[in-house]
């Protein structure tokens, strides 16, 4: 008995919703990775299993309605059925949603053409059956010429007979579905050859009404509609933060204690402070974001798996259309509250360039977390602890003015956006609306893992060099290195140097040459902002009992006597962190997604001269 | 299609040129095919029909280019 060694290539394809990841998990269980195809952002995963005959690679190809391409990844995506492509496939496994057959043999039937060997699988048979959909495999077997298996994929029912087969003979489909003689327009041909094709095969019981008919008009209600959103979207955020809360508390005394543990044992020179506040400190910023990037997809997951994310879209298209926007951004743009590098990664489930890229651009103008402490100890400065009318904090209401300002902000770029970038191609809204089913918590789960880890290892990269870039410039300064260090004054820093020479253009801000540093490290992120600041204020002071907010109140301006903090100066600061491009996680980010420099530069630019012309209006106005 | 009332039925004819016409036609929107109009969300659009036994959501002015019988 000969057994053939070589890997085969099985490329597995189908329409979106057709349950294709399913089965993908189903037979390669965890034995999976996501690849970019090379300079692009199109994902591809693979996955291997084996059976007793042979080994086998399993691309899952991106859900495509059709192998004309309506967009530069699926063009990309449909490169593997050219022959010389290194990972065109033996055998094309080819899945379909039972229960609406007809539209999901379309893209079947243009692949059927590729002289690929192929087999059709006739998945979702559960809902398929509660439509009263019966289909005859036998006969469309026969009529197709290649082999048909029925299986429910989220049960694994039929998985077996699939691998059986997939080991069996490979057919290509000898049923005409277009013939390039005709005069009559493909589409059309294509269509009407698979009404024969079904009406020979299937046939409709009885036709009940399903759970999706049921929860739709409620789901798209004028009133409930929103009321529903809003109510997912308020439970999707306390989560985010609660939660997130702890697992972060964690990673940040487990990087305190490993530090301290790293500071005891190596002597005190420079490769402990490049270990200790470079290395760890830059590692424990990029693994700090790990929870909340965790928590939020779970959710995003859940919402996209179970369908309801189309119906969000729905009702939320008319409103943001106008803004150059589409249904699609909600997501993104509400998720940019807790954080800009979750939120920009799901910016992937928008299809359309354009829509997408200003999602991109517009969403780290919403208030994330990491501006939460800084806008906490500013308000404290800015405004005191009195309430209005006895009910509302002034504090809690600045606070509540800071989110206001960071969505008009968002909402308003995204106008600006529309009218100056041109881009190629139609701006269309032509989606289908799944039917809703529970959750597939595993391929959530997979979804989740796969997404913190691309966020680790390809933006982590990114984020920890330029995190030993500021290490550097704020524990080094030019000229002779031991007149910093003897002083240990980070104002004799690259970094102090640098605060002092920027201070002629922040100074119509308001700000002084300590805020100046505060405002470069922050672009680390902006949290940094209230540790920077404690140890500027930290040096000069000789109090046991060292409270920030104090120091900073108190502090007086040697030249003319007046208050540094003033209101003018604090509030032109908040606007400045509301506005600024003050994470180069985001940016990381923004380069990952859009594979180019050019999209993370623009955001920089511009957000950070909407910061400059916003905070010096702010100041003008309220000094 | 886009003057169906909810839960009105209709047959398309034809669909009119333009560049979203493959597309419509790719997802099932093809002379003969029966739709149902089946939701509408608030502010009138975009508009969710039933073609062929799945739930297809179009906006008004690309719903306007399929025309039924």
């Amino acid at each position: 008995m000969s057994s053939n060694r070589s890997i085969r290539r099985i490329a597995l394809c189908g329409n979106p919703n057709s349950g294709k990841s399913s089965l993908f998990n189903a037979l390669t269980g965890l034995e999976q990775k996501i690849s970019n195809i090379p300079g692009t952002t199109i994902e591809l995963k693979r996955g291997r299993y084996k059976s007793k005959k042979h080994s086998y690679e399993i691309i899952d190809t991106p859900g495509t309605y059709s192998i004309d391409p309506k967009s530069e990844d699926e063009k990309i995506a449909l490169k593997i059925f050219e022959p010389d492509h290194p990972d065109y496939p033996e055998l094309i496994v080819y899945v379909a949603d039972a229960s609406n057959i007809k539209r999901h043999l379309f893209f079947f039937s243009q692949l059927a053409q590729r002289g690929i060997p192929m087999m059709l699988v006739l998945n979702l048979l559960d809902i398929s059956e509660a439509k009263g959909v019966q289909i005859d495999t036998e006969r469309l077997q026969n009529e197709l010429g290649i082999p048909v298996v029925a299986t429910n994929a989220r049960k694994k029912e039929g998985i077996a007979e699939l691998q059986s087969i997939i080991d069996g003979k490979a057919f290509t489909s000898h049923y005409t579905f277009y013939d390039n003689t005709s005069e009559v327009e493909e589409v059309v041909q294509r269509y009407s050859n698979i009404d024969k094709l079904v009406d020979k095969t299937v046939s409709i019981q009885s036709k009940r009404e399903l759970l999706t008919q049921k929860l739709d008009p409620i789901l798209t209600h004028p009133i409930l509609g929103y009321a529903i959103f809003l109510g997912i979207l308020f439970i999707i955020f306390q989560s985010v933060f609660r939660l997130s809360e702890y697992p972060m508390g964690l990673i940040e005394s487990g990087f305190d204690v490993l530090g301290n543990s790293v500071r005891s044992v190596l002597p005190d020179n420079w490769i402990e402070g490049l270990l200790v506040d470079g290395l760890i400190a830059g590692l424990s910023g990029v693994i700090i974001f790990i929870p909340q990037i965790a928590i939020l997809f779970f959710f995003i997951g859940i919402l996209e798996d179970t369908g309801y994310m189309a119906r969000v879209s729905f009702i939320m298209d008319r409103m943001l259309r106008g803004l150059g926007l589409s249904g699609k951004s909600v997501v993104p743009l509400v998720s940019g509250v807790a954080c800009a590098i979750p939120a920009i990664m799901a910016t992937r489930t928008i299809g359309n360039w354009k829509d997408r890229i200003i999602t991109i651009l517009v969403t780290p103008l919403m208030s994330c977390s990491a501006r939460l402490p800084v806008y906490t100890l500013l308000i404290a400065i800015a405004v005191p602890e009195t309430s209005v009318w006895g009910v509302f904090s002034v504090q809690g209401l600045l606070l509540l003015a800071m989110y206001v300002l960071g969505t008009l902000a968002s909402l308003v770029a995204a106008l600006v956006f529309k009218w100056i970038l041109n881009f190629d191609g139609n701006r269309f809204y032509i989606m289908e609306m799944p039917i809703f089913h529970p959750p597939r918590w595993k391929s959530i789960g997979l979804t989740v893992l796969n997404k913190s880890k691309s966020f680790v290892f390809e933006a982590g990269k990114v984020i920890l060099l330029i995190s030993l870039v500021l290490w550097f410039m704020a524990s080094y300064g030019p000229g002779e290195e031991s007149t910093f260090e003897q002083t240990g004054q980070i104002e004799q820093s690259y970094a102090g140097k640098f605060g002092k020479s920027i201070e002629p253009a922040i100074k119509p801000l308001g700000y002084n040459w300590k805020i100046g540093i505060a405002l470069i490290t922050s672009f680390a992120a902006r949290e940094v902002f209230v540790g920077t600041m404690a140890t500027i204020y930290s040096i000069d002071s000789d109090e046991p009992d060292f409270d920030l907010r104090n120091t900073m109140l108190a502090e007086v301006d040697p030249l003319s006597g007046n208050k540094v903090y003033s209101l003018a100066t604090v509030l032109s600061l908040m606007v400045f962190y509301a506005f600024a491009m003050q994470c180069m996680s985001t940016l990381a980010v923004v380069y990952k997604e859009t594979r180019t420099w050019k999209w993370p530069a623009i955001q920089f630019v511009y957000m950070t001269a909407l910061a400059y012309v916003a905070s010096w209006i702010t100041y003008v106005l309220a000094s | 299609m886009s003057e169906l009332k909810l839960n009105e039925l209709g047959v398309i004819a034809q669909i009119e040129e333009s560049p979203v016409r493959k597309k419509l036609m790719e997802m099932g929107c093809i002379p003969g095919a029966r739709v149902q109009l089946v939701l509408v969300a608030p502010f009138g659009d975009p508009k969710a029909y039933d073609i062929e036994g799945y739930r297809l959501s179009l906006r008004e002015n690309e719903a306007k280019t399929v025309i039924l019988e």
